[in-house]
């Protein structure tokens, strides 16, 4: 049995980086999957179901990040994953008030 | 950035009375009026604001830890405080934990990065077992301040 790991690029977009409510949106996406997924900068990774262990990451506007997600659904965490890094944890385009 | 950087320690609450997530935010809110970290006459928008941000979703990480916080145009630098409450409060965290420790954070508009390397720091200390079980202990802000340095001198170990 093979355990399917898939690996991607992703890169903070929304001006106030990866603050809390980004920490969550990820954290709540994560959890509708099986697989482990994990997101690093630096060589550093940290788990993607952990607000806490999100915020370690400093993540500003600009900063690229890994992602990597093992199990049966990674493919579809990795892709969900994307989407909401590329739609800027919806504060693109408008004042959030953070 | 360390917690020396952001923390107030005439305004940290080691023993909050209150019993409700706008009651805390209050009390938190009304130490740093009290030791002169924001205007009196903005106090009830910086508590609304900070409300309104729970409203869109709760920062209640877990742990029994939250950050409430807001960007609030009346202060020049991030301003904040830590409070600890002996019983907890019901903060609608995301674990659904009842909160006992609060990192309350003041930011200008114009500095997102300033908050984001003072949730980092929070963060980082607060996956120290040790040190978060330590601060809900505390039972005074001479306590809390020492853990405080503590964590700042040694911040490169993690």
């Amino acid at each position: 049995m093979s355990t399917e790991s898939i690996t991607a690029t992703v890169t903070v977009l929304n001006p106030q980086g990866l603050h809390a409510r980004p920490a969550d949106l990820i954290v709540r996406l994560a959890n509708q999957f099986q697989c482990q997924v994990e997101i690093g900068k630096e060589g550093e990774w940290v788990d993607a179901k952990s607000i806490l262990s999100l915020l370690t990451l400093g993540a500003a506007q600009g900063t690229e990040l890994g992602l990597q997600a093992t199990g049966p659904d990674a493919a579809d965490a990795v892709a969900a994953m994307k989407t909401l890094f590329t739609e800027g944890f919806n504060e693109l385009g408008e004042p959030i008030d953070a | 950035m360390k917690f020396s950087d952001f923390i107030n320690s005439d305004a940290i609450c080691a023993e909050l009375k209150a019993q409700t997530k706008q009651e805390i935010i209050e009390e938190l809110v009304q130490s740093l009026l009290d030791s002169g970290q924001i205007q009196a006459d903005q106090r009830d928008d910086i508590v609304t604001s900070i409300m309104k941000r729970e409203e869109l979703g709760s920062t209640g990480i877990g742990r029994g830890v939250a950050v409430p916080h807001t960007k609030h145009p009346s202060v020049e630098n991030l301003v904040g405080t830590v409070g600890v409450s002996e019983t907890g409060v019901d903060f609608d965290s995301l674990d659904g934990e009842r909160v006992q420790l609060f990192f309350l954070l003041i930011s200008p508009p114009e500095r997102p990065g300033d908050h984001l390397r003072a949730l980092e720091n929070i963060s980082r200390q607060l996956r120290d077992e040790t040190f978060c079980r330590f601060l809900k202990q505390s039972r005074s802000s001479g306590d809390i301040e020492q853990l405080l340095k503590e964590a700042d001198d040694s911040q490169f170990v993690s």
